[in-house]
C-alpha cells in the first residue's frame, strides 16, 4: 500500500515589543527572574489587562506579510488551564476571531519548483512563564509570562517533510524581515510543533493525526517527521491503527517519542475575555500598518539583481538573514563596489562568522570599516592579499583600515618613480634572466618579479611591477 | 439538561481540585440548576441578532507600547506574598514537564 502524507505546522513567535501583551511590564527576558513582572502578569484579583497597540500592529504587520486578511472585529478569548507558569489560570488568546486569515508563503523546493503553502490563520496570543526543574520543586519565573506571541497556523497543504522544512525556513525569513521579531529557535522566539497524517494514496478523508512537539531546530522537525511518516506507515501496514497523541523528538535516538494522549479542546472552556472590549480595526489602520512594513526579501533580491548587478546565487544568500541583508547595504550605501561586497560577505566573513560561531552584531566590523577596506583594493591601495590581513584586523579589533594600513606601512607600492629604480637594480643583477628573456624563455619573467617582490617585502603592486618590467626588458 | 457527578469530577480535576461526595452532589445539583438557566436563555429567538461578546460600549481600549519597569519593592511584595521562593524563583512542588509549559 501507497501512503500520502499531510502536515500542518503551528508556529509560535514572540513579538519584540517594549512592553508586554496586556501589562505595561517590560518584555525582556534573560533578566533578574520575576524582574519584569507587575500584578497583572501574577494574576492579582482586580486587575485589569490593557491592549498593547504596538504588539496588535506588528501582529497585523505579520499577517499582512503573509498575504492575509485582516479581520476588521476581533475580541479576545480566555483559555482555561492549571500550570504554576500560567497564574491566571487561563491564557488570554484569540479562539474565536483570529486576527489575520487565509494568507500564504511561496516556497521555493528542492527541483528549483515553487509552492504556495496556505496560512489558515495567524492569532494574537500571551506566552507563559518559564519553569525548571530541580529535584523536589519546580521554580517559577515570570518574566516571559504575558510576552506577546503571534501563532501562525498553516493550511495541511504540505505532502514532504522537506516541504515543511522550507516552510518553515520561507516563514523565518519574512517574519524576520517584516522587523516585528527576532525569530531565533535557540532563544525560543521561535518555536514550532507540527501535525503529521498518512493516508492510503486516493483516500479523501485525512488519516488520524500526531502532534510533534518541543522541536529544537529546523532540521530535527525534518527529521522528526520522517521518523514519524515511518512509524505510522508500519502501524498502518501491520493492521494497527494511529492514536491521537501528542510525541517529542529523540534528538540522540532521532526517534519520536509518546508524550501524552491529547485532551479534548473542550476541557479549555474558552469564552469571550471580559475584560477586553473588542478590537475594530479600520481600512485605514490597516493601510498604516501597511506602509510601515519593510521591504521583503523578494523584493530586496530584485533590487540586488537589476539594480547592482548581483547574480540571482549571490541575491538569495544576501537575502537569507535580516541582518546580512542590511549590513551589505549599508557597505554598499557607503561607496563599496556591489559585487565586491558581496564577494567579501559570502567569502571571508561568512567563513569568520561559522569559525568563530558568531552573528555578524558580536564583531567589530562595521559597514563603514568594510566599505573603506574594498575602496583600498579597487583603487589599487592595498592588494588582494594583503586585505586579507586587514580585514582580520577590521573584524577583531574594528579598527579604521585607512589608517591601520598606513601606520602599518602595507599601502601597495604602485608609483612607476619608485619601482623603476628598484627594477633596474634588479636586472643589473640578474643579467644571466635578461638573457633567458632575451631566448624567449617567458619563465624568467616568474623569477623577477619574485626578486622584486622579495625587495618590497611583497607591497609592490604586481600589475604595475609586470607591467614595467617587460617595459625595461625589452629596452635592454 | 441535567449535569452528571462525573463531568462535576472532570472539571474539578481540571482545576486541581477535590471533592468528598457531599460536595460532589452539592456542586452537581447547584451546576445542573444553573445550566437549566441557561436552557431557558437558549429558547429566545436569536434569529438576525448579530453575536455580541460584551456588554459595553467600548472598543479599541489600547495603551502604547512604553514598558513600565517595575520597582525592586514591588518583585519584592509579590515574591513576599508567594507561599514559597526560592533565589528570586516562585518554588512550586515538582511538576511534571509535559510540554505545557509554554503558551499553546
Amino acid at each position: 500500500m501507497n501512503f500520502e502524507t499531510t502536515i500542518g505546522l503551528e508556529v509560535h513567535v514572540e513579538l519584540k515589543t517594549k512592553s508586554k501583551m496586556f501589562s505595561p511590564s517590560a518584555n525582556e527576558f534573560g533578566d533578574t527572574p520575576n524582574m519584569n513582572t507587575n500584578v497583572i502578569d501574577w494574576g492579582y484579583p482586580g486587575v485589569l489587562p490593557s491592549v498593547n497597540k504596538g504588539a496588535l500592529e506588528y501582529g497585523m504587520r505579520a499577517a499582512l506579510a503573509l498575504n492575509a486578511t485582516i479581520a476588521k472585529e476581533n475580541h479576545f478569548d480566555r483559555k482555561n488551564y492549571f500550570y504554576p507558569d500560567n497564574p491566571k489560570a487561563y491564557q488570554i488568546t484569540q479562539f474565536e476571531q483570529p486576527i489575520g486569515h487565509d494568507g500564504w508563503v511561496e516556497v521555493e523546493l528542492a527541483d528549483g519548483k515553487t509552492k504556495k503553502i496556505g496560512i489558515e490563520e495567524l492569532h494574537l496570543e500571551e506566552d507563559a512563564g518559564k519553569n525548571t526543574h530541580r529535584g523536589q520543586s519546580s521554580y517559577v519565573d515570570l518574566n516571559r509570562q504575558g510576552t506577546p506571541l503571534i501563532e501562525i497556523v498553516s493550511k495541511p497543504d504540505m505532502t514532504t517533510p522537506e516541504e515543511a522544512y522550507k516552510y518553515l525556513e520561507t516563514l523565518r525569513q519574512v517574519i524576520q524581515f517584516s522587523g516585528v521579531s527576532d525569530v531565533k529557535m535557540e532563544e525560543g522566539s521561535l518555536r514550532v510543533d507540527a501535525n503529521i497524517s498518512i493516508r492510503p494514496v486516493g483516500q479523501t478523508e485525512y488519516g488520524t493525526k500526531t502532534e510533534l512537539k518541543n522541536i529544537n531546530s529546523f532540521n530535527y522537525l525534518r527529521k522528526g517527521l520522517e521518523y514519524e511518516e515511518k512509524r505510522q506507515a508500519q502501524i498502518l501496514l501491520s493492521g494497527g491503527t494511529i492514536r491521537q497523541e501528542t510525541r517529542g523528538y529523540n534528538e540522540n535516538t532521532g526517534e519520536t517519542v509518546l508524550q501524552r494522549v491529547k485532551e479534548g479542546s473542550d476541557d479549555y472552556r474558552y469564552f469571550p475575555e471580559p475584560d477586553i472590549p473588542p478590537i475594530r480595526i479600520s481600512d485605514d489602520w490597516i493601510e498604516t500598518v501597511r506602509q510601515s512594513i519593510p521591504e521583503m526579501p523578494a523584493a530586496r533580491r530584485q533590487r540586488y539583481i537589476s539594480d547592482m548587478g548581483l547574480s540571482t546565487a549571490d541575491a538569495t544568500v544576501l537575502t537569507q538573514s535580516l541582518e546580512m541583508a542590511d549590513f551589505f547595504e549599508a557597505t554598499v550605501a557607503a561607496d563599496a563596489d556591489a559585487k565586491l561586497a558581496a564577494n567579501w560577505l559570502q567569502g571571508e566573513v561568512s567563513a569568520y562568522l561559522n569559525s568563530e560561531k558568531l552573528d555578524l552584531a558580536d564583531t567589530k566590523l562595521t559597514p563603514a570599516n568594510l566599505a573603506t577596506m574594498i575602496k583600498l583594493i579597487t583603487d589599487g591601495t592595498i592588494s588582494s592579499k594583503i586585505a586579507k590581513k586587514v580585514f582580520k584586523e577590521i573584524i577583531t579589533n574594528g579598527t579604521e583600515p585607512k589608517q591601520w594600513v598606513e601606520a602599518k606601512g602595507l599601502v601597495q607600492l604602485s608609483d612607476p618613480a619608485k619601482l623603476l629604480p628598484i627594477i633596474t637594480e634588479i636586472l643589473d643583477n640578474n643579467q644571466q634572466s635578461i638573457d633567458d628573456f632575451k631566448n624567449g624563455k617567458d619563465r624568467a619573467i616568474g623569477f623577477l618579479v619574485g626578486q622584486i617582490m622579495k625587495q618590497t617585502r611583497g607591497q609592490a603592486n604586481p600589475k604595475v611591477v609586470n607591467q614595467l618590467l617587460i617595459q625595461e626588458l625589452k629596452q635592454r | 439538561m441535567a449535569i452528571s457527578k462525573e463531568q462535576v469530577s472532570h472539571v474539578a480535576n481540571l482545576a486541581r481540585l477535590s471533592f468528598n461526595d457531599e460536595e460532589l452532589s452539592q456542586f452537581t445539583d447547584q451546576m445542573s440548576k444553573i445550566t437549566n438557566m441557561f436552557n431557558q436563555l437558549q429558547e429566545v429567538d436569536t434569529t438576525d441578532v448579530e453575536p455580541m461578546t460584551h456588554v459595553v460600549d467600548l472598543v479599541n481600549v489600547v495603551r502604547d507600547d512604553v514598558p513600565a519597569p517595575a520597582a525592586p519593592e514591588e518583585r519584592t511584595a509579590l515574591l513576599d506574598n508567594a507561599p514559597d521562593t526560592e533565589d528570586g524563583y516562585i518554588k512550586v512542588p515538582a511538576i511534571f514537564n509535559n510540554g505545557e509549559d509554554s503558551a499553546e
